[in-house]
């Protein structure tokens, strides 16, 4: 088993724990809760002959709505070999319970149920950076949703980030989920 | 001023709000009368800035729980009045430095720094961009006999990094304001002349806010004018055109379609060609990525004084640390951001000016570019 350390400053390492927290994000995240990468410990990488490279990594992630609120993560990021469009294997672990968002996702459940019209909005944020704390929760739950976007469309040379939600418009439905359909941004910080 | 959300959970913290709002006389926004108050319905409170911690701490001990509904009144207000900015006449005295400002108001605000202070600042032409509008930068210098070394600093060389522009305009006022009561900064100028380009991409900067608030390049037309733009942080003369650009227009990072093709990119360095001897330190600065680079962003191969390089940038890194807490992380971006060439910190150095680094301000990515005006401040607070 051969594993490098890798220097967690360097930008492999960084991208790898980028894809990682995205998946996270998009498994774990939720109107109230956001996950973000606030300090990579530790990144090993391993090349597997004929699959593909490996990343190991140690991670601190922070709740973007608490900042105290810490969670240490154990995460693998193969990325394959050759075929570009096959998104990369990830697995992680996490350290410990999250804090519950019940409250909060009810709170936002109810409020949206409860609008006489569909909602819809655009430029979240707008040009100042400024976001209507109404819609701080749609805000977040389109960086879970671009969690997704940002894992399927990651290799080892790209770092995808969400740039602007650029249209939402609530669908609605006659059971009881909601539904929302995104546009949004993201930027490749690699090719900016 | 704060507003703070509570929904009391017992008829005796009901008792406690009501007695904390007629004394300390603060203003109910939900409900309306104090008598209205109720336990487990929400409470809207809001609270005068001076008096926010008292507020806090006898919540606390009290064990009530609160939300911090709006943490600036004040911002909120300013953000919903209806601005003229056309016909409204500027007064430096009156220049929020914690907010964006489109171009013209950027072009008023140097003039008015140049007659407002003028024994210590000139403004200077630098050069046209392709859209035919005056660059300018700002020479802060004390007379003196003898010759003095020139750092250099220059923002908004990427149209939507609109933090960096504001840190240019925070950084001069800083410098003007305080130096007859800072003796570091009167030292600073005594043996340094600083000079200030607020904004190098003027063209796209104005674009960003009238069309594409996520614009990078200039706005200079190709291929018969059917693609814009170049970025100007790839068309600087240092291993142009090898890594980390695209020959193609319609990229973000297309260099252009030579080294210093670009009016812009002549214009500084021209200039910085002219001084190159004078100059001690080249300053860049952009957003985001919280990272203090130094040279060389085409080749992992240490430039000659890296060690020096290095250290001034753990410096200047853990200094910004000190201020809040922001973590900024320093070396080549060879090695932690990307491979890039013909940026203008590469080329500065490569011409011989020893100290040069590219700042990438706030954030890391939560806000990315659209980086809220209320954080501004401590953003060029702890970036001085």
């Amino acid at each position: 088993e051969l594993r490098s350390e890798l220097c967690p400053r360097q930008f492999p390492a960084r991208r790898a724990a980028a894809v990682a927290v995205a998946l996270l994000r998009y498994r774990r995240g939720g109107p109230a809760r956001a996950l973000r990468l606030r300090e990579l410990r530790r990144a090993r990488t391993e090349d597997i002959k004929d699959v593909g490279h490996k990343y190991y990594l140690e991670l601190e992630l922070e709740d973007v709505l608490d900042k105290d609120s810490t969670v240490n993560c154990t995460a693998e990021v193969l990325y394959h070999l050759g075929n570009q469009n096959i998104a990369p294997d990830v697995q992680f672990t996490l350290e410990g319970e999250l804090k519950s968002t019940e409250e909060a996702d009810h709170v936002f459940y109810t409020r949206i149920r409860s609008l006489e019209k569909e909602l819809v909005a655009e430029n979240i944020p707008d040009s100042h950076g400024h976001v209507p704390p109404e819609l701080e929760p749609i805000h977040l739950l389109a960086w879970v949703a671009s969690g997704y976007l940002v894992w399927q469309n990651s290799t080892e040379n790209t770092e995808f980030q969400l740039a602007q939600v650029k249209h939402v418009k609530q669908v609605r439905r006659r059971d009881k989920y909601l539904q929302f359909d995104f546009v949004v941004l993201l930027h490749e910080m690699v090719s900016q | 001023d704060q507003v703070l959300h509570i929904v009391p959970e017992t008829f005796q913290q009901v008792q406690h709000l009501q007695l904390l709002h007629s004394t300390l006389l603060l203003d109910l926004w939900k409900p309306l009368m104090p008598e209205d108050i109720m336990a487990g319905e929400d409470l809207h409170i809001r609270v005068p800035a001076p008096l926010v911690q008292e507020v806090k701490d006898i919540l606390d001990q009290h064990m009530i729980s609160y939300r911090v509904l709006i943490p600036d009144v004040q911002e909120l207000v300013d953000q919903s009045m209806p601005r003229e900015r056309s016909s409204h006449k500027q007064v430096l005295e009156d220049y929020v430095y914690t907010q964006y400002h489109p171009m013209e108001e950027i072009y008023q605000w140097m003039t008015q720094i140049q007659n407002n202070y003028s024994e210590l600042v000139t403004q200077h032409f630098l050069g046209t961009t392709f859209e035919n509008r005056p660059m300018y930068y700002l020479q802060i210098s004390k007379p003196s006999n003898k010759l003095k070394k020139i750092i250099w600093m220059d923002c908004g060389i990427h149209a939507r990094e609109w933090i960096s522009p504001a840190f240019c305009q925070w950084f001069v006022k800083e410098i003007l304001q305080n130096y007859k009561s800072d003796p570091k900064i009167r030292r600073f100028l005594q043996n340094l002349d600083l000079y200030v380009l607020p904004v190098l991409n003027v063209d796209g900067y104005i674009y960003s806010w009238e069309t594409d608030r996520l614009w990078r390049k200039n706005r200079s037309p190709y291929e018969n004018g059917t693609c814009y733009g170049t970025d100007l942080n790839r068309n600087f003369n240092s291993s142009w055109g090898s890594v980390g650009v695209s020959f193609n227009c319609s990229s973000n990072v297309f260099c252009g379609s030579a080294p210093e093709s670009e009016p812009e990119t002549r214009a500084v360095a021209q200039f910085i060609r002219r001084k190159k001897s004078d100059i001690a330190c080249f300053l860049t600065i952009h957003s985001y990525g919280q990272l203090i680079l130094s040279p060389y962003g085409s080749t992992t191969k240490p430039p000659s004084n890296n060690e020096e390089l290095i250290q001034v940038g753990n410096k200047a890194a853990a200094a910004l640390t000190g201020k809040y807490g922001t973590s900024y992380k320093v070396g080549p971006p060879s090695l932690i951001l990307y491979n890039n060439s013909g940026s203008s910190r590469d080329w500065a150095h490569m011409i011989g000016i020893p100290l040069s680094y590219t700042f990438e301000l706030r954030d890391n990515g939560t806000y990315g570019f659209l980086l809220p005006a209320n954080q501004i401040q401590p953003t060029c607070e702890e970036t001085m």
